[in-house]
């Protein structure tokens, strides 16, 4: 049903634009309608599906390592009340400089090829994973933690036992958050400097006035971003469930 | 287990400086069944929290000390008035849960025994999700007594139970925790009058003991005594509020 009234949208959009288009016969290169990036983008299919590949790679990674040190971050400042003092202020405070400013920074370390481009995926990502799930670490019903002291459990199987199953629907909150923005990080790093990715494609594309290709190129990003949030949904939909299982 | 203390707490507790509860002097008889009783806030949970070493709102002067002198806190089990179940494990992973904390094997033959005692063999691979709150509780009792400590913390324990429920687990309990020594706290005068062999009720001026019905426990809800000394206890209170 969701889905469904998403596709009427969708086909909706599409006959306006192409309304649009015709009735003020924009030309093409300011506005190309959605029959010629269609046509465009199936005549162009492999150079796309080459650069789509690239930049999914990018961000797969990146969503890899950036939730993967998001969340040895966050056990790290859940376990230690001096991390959270000293380096959860540095956290936020790294969080108000615009990740975006870094990009040619890490182009000239990393260079043009991918690690510059996971690196700024890895960079936006890290934040709201680690957030998340340090605030869910952090909100372990008191009741529990109760119950665990009066058993004399450890402060390691607390964690594992009790305080990490209990803040598994927040980590699933940061990680689709972090979905949402992961393909953000890639693109941007790519427009700084690359050879390779839809990004860059679309930077080509625009130089050189073909504007069916760049929005051939845009609408495989979205397309692909919102498959990749879709997936995220499924895989950490249980994580979310876990909780509310209680009747 | 090891056998079962007396526990004698003495002492005034504070909050910011304003007095929770005045001095007084509380014994809670080795091996038997003590219900601490009281209006809700007069600090009847953190009485229970003290004796079972866990950070309170208050300020404590005074001491807690066992009849044989050994430390209290690691004899203890603790059983809240929410059953404390953690919903993504399954009922067997929740009755071991000390075991499973403190990184001991767990004894396979009394988790079967006791899930057999509280009923619930058939369940013991469900999540609590899908059990009933009777059955919830008596998850969170086979747990309490898994860990098979001479002492007995409960915090209203029945609360949240229908009537005829809670008469049940109130006497599947008492049967169970035969020979500990059990702190019930309770506001519920009934529960009191039925499971005390030691009543004491709690309010701003102190502690209060009660004479306790004859009959053993768990009385019968029908045991005239016990429903007198209900009514008695009810009045008690409304005279102290
Ligand atoms: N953590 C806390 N911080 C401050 N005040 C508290 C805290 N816990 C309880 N209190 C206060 O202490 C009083 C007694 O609380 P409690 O022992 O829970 O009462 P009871 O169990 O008898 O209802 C209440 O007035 C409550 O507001
Ligand atoms: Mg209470």
């Amino acid at each position: 049903m969701k889905y469904a009234s998403g596709l009427v949208a969708v086909g909706f959009a599409l006959v306006l634009w192409q309304g649009i288009v015709t009735l003020t016969g924009l030309p093409k290169f300011i506005l190309p309608g959605p029959l010629l990036v269609a046509e465009t983008w199936w005549t162009n299919r492999l150079l796309i599906a080459e650069h789509t590949l690239i930049t999914a790679m990018e961000v797969l990674i990146g969503l890899g390592i950036g939730t993967a040190l998001g969340i040895a971050s966050a056990i790290y400042l859940a376990s230690s009340r001096i991390g959270r003092l000293v380096i959860q202020p540095v956290l936020v405070f790294t969080q108000a400089l615009p990740v975006f400013a870094l990009a040619p920074i890490l182009t000239l370390w990393l260079g043009f090829g991918l690690g510059s481009k996971i690196a700024m995926a890895v960079l936006i990502i890290y934040f709201p994973v680690t957030s998340s799930f340090c605030d869910g670490l952090m909100r372990t019903p008191q009741g529990l933690l109760d119950l665990s002291q009066t058993m004399q459990a450890g402060r390691w199987r607390t964690l594992w036992l009790i305080r990490i199953p209990a803040a598994l629907p927040s980590l699933g909150s940061g990680i689709r958050l972090a979905a949402v923005y992961a393909p953000i990080g890639a693109v941007i790093g790519e427009w700084v400097g690359a050879s390779r990715g839809l990004g860059y494609l679309m930077l080509l594309a625009n130089g050189r006035a073909k504007t069916d290709l760049m929005f051939a190129a845009m609408l495989t990003l979205g397309v692909f971003a919102v498959l990749l949030h879709l997936l995220v949904h499924l895989a950490t939909r249980h994580l979310g469930a876990s909780l509310e299982e209680r009747g | 287990m090891s056998p079962a203390p007396g526990i004698t707490l003495a002492g005034r507790a504070s909050i910011d400086g304003a007095p929770l509860f005045a001095p007084l002097g509380l014994t809670l008889p080795a091996g038997r069944w003590t219900c601490l009783l009281g209006g809700s806030g007069v600090g009847k949970s953190t009485v229970l929290r003290l004796i079972c070493g866990l950070p309170t709102g208050a300020r404590f002067d005074g001491t807690i000390t066992a009849t044989d002198a050994a430390p209290i806190p690691d004899r203890v089990a603790y059983m809240a008035q929410d059953d404390l179940l953690l919903p993504w494990a399954s009922v067997c992973d929740n009755i071991r849960l000390g075991a499973r904390l403190r990184g001991q094997p767990a004894d396979a033959d009394r988790l079967a025994h006791i899930l057999g005692r509280v009923g619930l063999s058939d369940h013991a691979h469900k999540k609590p999700g899908a059990l009933s709150g009777g059955q919830r509780q008596r998850v969170a009792l086979a747990r309490t007594l898994m860990e098979d400590k001479p002492i007995i913390l409960l915090d209203e324990p029945f609360s949240a139970l229908d009537a005829q429920t809670r008469a049940a687990m109130q006497e599947l309990a008492v049967e169970l925790l035969r020979g500990r020594t059990v702190l019930v706290v309770t506001h519920d005068p009934g529960e009191a009058a039925r499971l005390g062999h030691a009543i004491l009720v709690l309010t701003a001026g102190g502690v209060t003991p009660c004479p306790p019905p004859a009959a053993a426990i768990p009385r019968p809800v029908d045991d005239l005594e016990t429903l007198q000394c209900q009514a008695a206890l009810l009045r008690q209170l409304r005279d102290a509020a």
